[in-house]
């Protein structure tokens, strides 16, 4: 097979792999075009979605924060899949690819330790070698998720390099999958990466628009007129995106992790926006936008969420923002906590710190009144996981 | 003397090359120049330079250490062109970093840099060849070698490809996996050797450390041996570092010298 787009978004994306991957990146793209619409593997997926996951998550009206808000606000309900975020939705599509293609091992790494949960989860349901890599900063912020993960059987490697964050995690997965490539699938955890990776995780993710699609005009009628999702590497926010690409008039927020501020140090970023602030830059196997200092070594990322803190985005974002079809914006740590209590409160539902950032934008965004007067938002994982992280800071709050 | 001429000279003397690397500015940017003339003392043909990256993916724990250290003494790449351009060897000096680093400062700039200060060729570990296109067009108009990597899981089609793009020498990789030495240099070396059929000097990398390894390297058909973590190892070492990089590279250059390539 010949190609000559390689997964291009305008001019992001691309493959900037090492050439020991090439082949493997070929070999998973060629697999994935052969198996996505063959109806076994549609009848597998669908099944695990369905009565594994949980699917499809109810689109939620949330009644108080509407009145607050003087808008019609609805939930899609991400938190309610099993494990407890949108994750799962990408790992059963690639697991289920990789023992087609007839892979014995996964290996990904994950930041907040939602995606090595999910991994976890399918490796252990399919019977598959998994291999986690996580900042060892990570570990320590989400050591239930950890304690996930080595119950199902994943062995959970610390990594203590560089930021020891997410961006580190990917670093040495890749360098797993470089040495064990034959045998062994890398499961990455959202849309970035090397192509054909952006494209697959997308478009496994992309079961969360579809589903609101059906729901909204069940429930109103008509498409919102925005939707807001939180944005790490971005794929809760294609999944739910993407399906309404099309659509011109619903508007797409895209809201990153603002940390304590926009600003740099010189060797970190105190956020993690890189749609916002970020340059274009190579990260990852991937041409997009990217925190980075002035020669292209690429800063360390900082949020409240071990999830959005990251300093690359997903190459689609990063084009869908160049031709001004979604809107990125962003939120600090504080009106993500913020935001966190007021769901906790007024809905009964305890949100994911990440899911936080797209709650919090709905008050950031009252005032200019730009979200209109129907919005959904992704609420792409709940808040169990962080509670460690809440209590720590409530403490330090009432000190 | 540039990478082809280099590689001429030695094949008129039926030698193999050594290729010696180092991360340029570990442990600190004023060090680099002693430990390049000491490797071409004990016998370096050619040497390559890192740039360090922040997140350097295709190497190993070594080289990423190496890296980091570089980074912390203030390494960036205004100071590798000036370090680049203080060493006074009579050997070809190759530049090995990430795309970003280059991409950043401007492809055309980056190279045309490179060529001030003496550079004959880049290595870009994450830039495969099809995406390499605005790269190479620089790197001719320059006369820069760009040498491309080929490793075991290459397929034909894509060594010919390959092929038609590099210049310089091709940089076999031994193994699968990242760099840092082994002490098995595997069987694939071999095979990969008579896959890669071309006039292009190949050398071979990832995980030579001794003068018996490069030996069997060049028996195989190699017309070089790339040694980077062995090196870097006795810098981190921090003793005697320059009469240990000199002993070091003449007994693989001794090794290399064993065989007739
Ligand atoms: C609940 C939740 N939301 C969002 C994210 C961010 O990832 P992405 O931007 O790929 O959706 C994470 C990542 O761990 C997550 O756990």
């Amino acid at each position: 097979m010949s190609r000559t787009t390689y997964g291009k978004y305008g001019k992001y994306g691309g493959q900037f792999s090492p050439e020991v991957l090439m082949p493997a990146l070929a070999e998973l793209e060629e697999g994935y075009e052969k198996y996505k619409d063959e109806p076994e593997f549609l009848k597998e997926l669908n099944y695990y979605l369905k009565d594994f996951a949980g699917r499809e998550t109810p689109l939620y009206f949330a009644k108080r924060l509407s009145k607050k808000y003087g808008t019609r606000i609805y939930l899609k309900r991400e938190d309610l899949v099993h494990g407890g975020a949108h994750k799962l939705n990408n790992t059963i599509g690639q697991a289920i690819l990789a023992k087609y293609m007839g892979k014995t091992r996964l290996v990904a790494e994950t930041g907040a330790g939602q995606h090595g949960t999910a991994t976890a989860m399918v490796g252990a349901n399919l019977g598959l070698e998994t291999v986690v890599y996580m900042g060892a900063k990570d570990v320590e912020r989400q050591r239930m998720n950890v304690y996930r993960m080595e119950l199902m059987g994943t062995v959970v490697n610390p990594v203590e390099s560089g930021s020891k964050t997410l961006k580190d995690a990917i670093n040495e997965a890749m360098r797993d999958w470089v040495t064990n490539v034959v045998n062994t699938h890398y499961l990455i955890g959202s849309v970035v990466g090397p192509h054909p990776y952006p494209m697959i995780v997308r478009d496994f993710q992309s079961v969360i628009g579809r589903e609101v699609k059906e729901q909204i005009m069940e429930k109103e009628g008509r498409y919102p007129d925005s939707i807001v999702a939180c944005t790490g590497g971005g794929s809760n926010a294609m999944g739910i995106f993407y399906p309404f690409v099309e659509e011109k008039d619903v508007k797409l927020f895209a809201v990153e992790a603002g940390g304590s501020g926009l600003k740099t140090t010189e060797k970190a970023a105190l956020h993690s926006a890189s749609l916002c602030t970020g340059e274009e830059g190579i990260l990852h196997g991937a041409h997009t936008r990217v925190l980075q200092d002035k020669y292209g070594q690429i800063l360390e990322s900082s949020s409240i969420s071990a999830g959005l803190d990251y300093a690359g985005v997903g190459p689609e974002l990063a084009y869908l923002a160049e031709i001004c079809r979604l809107t990125p914006c962003n939120v600090s740590d504080d009106e993500a906590l913020a935001a966190f209590h007021e769901l906790c409160r007024m809905e009964g539902i305890i949100p994911a710190l990440e899911s936080s950032h797209a709650l919090a934008y709905i008050k950031k965004a009252a005032e200019s009144g730009e979200l209109g007067e129907l919005v959904v938002i992704n609420l792409s994982g709940r808040g169990d996981k962080d509670l460690e992280t809440v209590i720590k800071l409530n403490k330090e709050v009432h000190r | 003397m540039n990478i082809p001429e280099k590689f001429e000279e030695l094949r008129s003397r039926g030698e193999g090359a050594l290729i010696a690397y180092l991360c340029a500015g570990d442990p600190t940017p004023g060090a680099t120049a002693g430990f390049v003339q000491a490797l071409v003392r004990g016998g370096a043909d050619i040497v390559e330079l890192g740039l360090p990256f922040s997140d350097p993916v295709a190497d190993g724990p070594t080289i990423e250490a190496a890296s980091g250290r570089a980074l912390s003494a203030g390494m960036n790449p205004d100071v590798y062109l000036e370090i680049v351009a203080s060493i006074n060897v009579d050997v070809p000096l190759v530049c090995m970093t990430y795309y970003n680093l280059i991409f950043k400062r401007g492809i055309e700039k980056f190279v045309h840099d490179c060529v001030q200060s003496g550079i004959s060729g880049i290595i870009v570990p994450d830039l495969p060849v099809e995406e390499s296109e605005e790269l190479s067009t620089s790197c001719r108009k320059y006369g820069v070698d760009l040498i491309f990597l080929i490793a075991p899981t290459t397929t034909e089609e894509r060594i010919e490809r390959i092929l038609r793009h590099g210049s310089g020498f091709v940089y076999l990789v031994s193994r699968l996996g990242v760099t840092g030495t082994r002490s098995d240099v595997s069987q694939s070396t071999t095979e990969l050797l008579s896959r890669v059929k071309t006039k292009i000097p190949k050398a071979v990398g990832f995980g030579i450390s001794n003068g018996n390894q490069a030996a069997e390297i060049i028996e195989g058909g190699a017309d070089g041996v790339i040694v980077g973590s062995a090196f870097v190892d006795i810098i981190a070492s921090g003793k005697d570092v320059t009469a240990k990089l000199e002993t070091l590279a003449r007994e693989l250059k001794d090794g290399v010298l064993s065989v007739i390539a």
